[in-house]
């Protein structure tokens, strides 16, 4: 792995270093991807994206391999992760419970829906249970209006929800483990 | 995954391969799938502009602008590759249609890339969703790869002598990638900032390139038109505004869904009948006609047709057709708050309007909302708003500032009843301080 530029964290990147190994199927799309584009650069966010997939978050080791495989500085990968909501350098849980509380899904209980995932999961806003499970998270527009509320967990869709129905979603992924 | 609802009213042209197994190559064939752009590759660019300017087809998006007319603007030849971009990063709160087309008819998104792309003299375009619809970008990846499998995209497609690439590409999260501009940014693998006016993406666009950007329900109604015809799919709507449009019902509403009813559809009947009404036999509020960057209608401004124009004329946008029904129940300073909320969290903080002023606007409708108000911040929140309007490098700041300008002005009386000293009047006790512990 590339160790270039690491900012006083080596022990932590060492760490991460098992992490660094993505899976065949991240460097197949990621080899797939490169050419599509004129510049390199241009699949940063894609990549960065599934990355996390992998990782669980966009640790140190993956910022360093990202920007050295993309030409780019690790500032400017930085950049660019902290303007997109989904993507996060702070570890979250397993499941990551996004609630939407935006007009359509507010008019229709998106609130108590957030409201009961706090109290049954006994987290708030970004915040993960201590067992590293869940994390719940206030989403903007995730694009389910007519089917509200609505929230993801990780990328799966649950929508016309009612606190029972919440509750057993939750319960659910909790099962899977 | 997302339900499908119907009702007889409906003129199905986008939606009328939803729930038919389009996703599937062979069923699309069969429902005349990749017809268009054989017709296409054997016409002449113009005359497919022509066509598609006949049709009266405007920007699905929001902007509502003709989609022959951008093609035109096109250079012809030019020192850079050009571009088809489409822009699937739907976003806009109240908006949850073209989910539904790329859930369950991605070819005819690819089909339209292709023809813009014939049209224009593009030899590569992109489909960009946004990161937050994983399952629609497996879709499209495989609608893609089977596209190319059968030689209907890549080199000499259709055996015509003519090589044309689409590429997927996903999001991560950002409102503002849905504005042009910022979308080429984010797709160039950048901060999703707005690019400055002129140059227009037409001219330069990705990489340098002309770049022709449409939405996906744009471009998915191009194969029809290219098959019908313009002339067909004008008289589908009312002058000047061609075609259908699909219709994202939401909010306090008996029937939600995604319904395609023809432009000019009457918006009074729209909810009460087509969506069944409000339930609980509560009474209408308002309604945001377009998405929430649309200022609100009022219970007595809503007998007007739905077309770009027309609901231009009522005061507020068609926009992306998202139609948020909001009984007599909810309180719009909370309404106004949640959508400031959202305009303030997806400001790209790049020009100083919009960035300082969904902050100080979020700031002041929270404090009027927990009962901090005072009557001078109601047309201090107005002033505020009027001096972003038109000030901002994208329509961010507009999105955030026109809807507020609507909730001051129409539901004065509401901020008023804000003003004794208590939290929000329309919610119960306990309500206000409990979300503020936890929200965002």
């Amino acid at each position: 792995m590339r160790l270039k530029g690491f900012n006083g964290q080596i022990a932590q990147s060492l760490d991460g270093e098992i992490l660094m190994k993505f899976s065949d199927e991240f460097e197949a799309r990621f080899a797939e991807m490169v050419p599509h584009y004129p510049t390199k650069r241009s699949a940063l966010v894609p990549t960065l994206l599934y990355a996390q997939d992998e990782v669980g978050f966009l640790s140190d080791a993956v910022i360093a391999e990202i920007a050295g495989r993309l030409d780019l500085t690790e500032l400017e990968v930085r950049n660019v992760i902290s303007y997109y909501s989904m993507l996060t350098t702070k570890p979250r849980g397993k499941f990551h419970v996004q609630v939407c509380t935006n007009i359509s899904c507010m008019v229709r209980g998106g609130e108590e829906i957030l409201h009961y995932c706090a109290k049954k999961l006994g987290v708030g806003h970004k915040q993960t249970t201590p067992d590293g499970m869940f994390t719940l998270e206030e989403v903007e527009c995730i694009g389910a209006c007519s089917w509200a509320p609505a929230a993801q967990v990780n990328y799966d869709f649950h929508e016309n929800l009612t606190a029972e129905k919440m509750d057993a979603v939750l319960e659910g992924y909790r099962k899977r483990l | 995954m997302a339900d499908l609802v119907s009702h007889p009213d409906e003129v199905k042209v986008v939606s009328k391969r939803f729930g038919m197994g389009a996703t599937n190559l062979d069923r699309y064939l069969e429902l005349d799938g990749y017809k268009a752009v054989q017709k296409a590759l054997a016409m002449d660019p113009d005359a497919i502009v022509n066509e598609v300017k006949n049709s009266g087809l405007r920007g699905r998006g929001g902007a509502g602008f003709s989609t022959g007319m951008k093609w035109s603007f096109v250079p012809k030849t030019a020192p850079k590759p050009k571009y088809v971009l489409c822009n699937g990063d739907e976003s806009e709160p109240g908006t949850c249609k073209d989910r539904l087309i790329f859930e369950h008819d991605p070819h005819s998104v690819i089909e339209g890339v292709m023809i813009a792309g014939l049209a224009v003299g593009a030899k590569s375009g992109y489909i960009y969703i946004r990161g937050e619809y994983r399952y629609l970008s497996i879709i499209m990846q495989k609608a893609i790869r089977d596209a190319y499998a059968k030689g209907f995209i890549g080199k000499n497609v259709f055996g015509s002598g003519r090589d044309f690439d689409i590429y997927w590409h996903g999001g991560a999260g950002a409102y503002e990638v849905g504005e042009e501009s910022a979308l080429m940014e984010s797709l160039e693998g950048k901060r999703g900032i707005p690019r400055i006016r002129p140059p227009f993406p037409a001219v330069v666009g990705l990489w340098g390139g002309p770049t022709v950007i449409n939405n996906a329900e744009t471009l998915a109604n191009v194969p029809h038109i290219i098959l019908g015809g313009g002339e067909w799919f004008a008289k589908l709507g009312t002058p000047k505004n061609g075609g259908t449009r699909l219709f994202c019902l939401s909010g306090n509403i008996a029937k939600p869904g995604v319904y395609e009813l023809p432009m000019g559809y009457n918006l009074k009947k729209m909810i009460y009948e087509v969506g069944g009404g409000i339930p609980g036999g509560r009474k209408l509020k308002a309604v945001v006609p377009g998405g929430s960057s649309c200022p609100a209608l009022t219970a007595d401004e809503i007998d007007v047709a739905m077309d770009f124009d027309s609901v231009a004329k009522a005061g507020s946008m068609l926009g992306s057709g998202g139609v948020v029904i909001v009984d007599d129940e909810q309180c719009i300073v909370k309404f106004a708050l949640r959508t400031m909320k959202f305009y303030k969290h997806e400001s790209c903080g790049w020009c100083i309007p919009c960035r300082e002023g969904t902050d100080w606007l979020e700031k002041t409708l929270t404090r009027f909302h927990n009962g901090g108000g005072m009557m001078k911040d109601i047309d201090n929140m107005q002033y505020l708003s009027e001096n972003m309007l038109g000030r901002t490098f994208c329509p961010l700041g507009d999105a955030a500032a026109m809807p507020t300008i609507a909730f001051v002005k129409k539901w004065r009386k509401e901020f008023e009843d804000h003003l004794d000293g208590r939290p929000c009047p329309y919610e119960k006790a306990g309500a206000v301080e409990e979300m503020a512990a936890l929200t965002h």
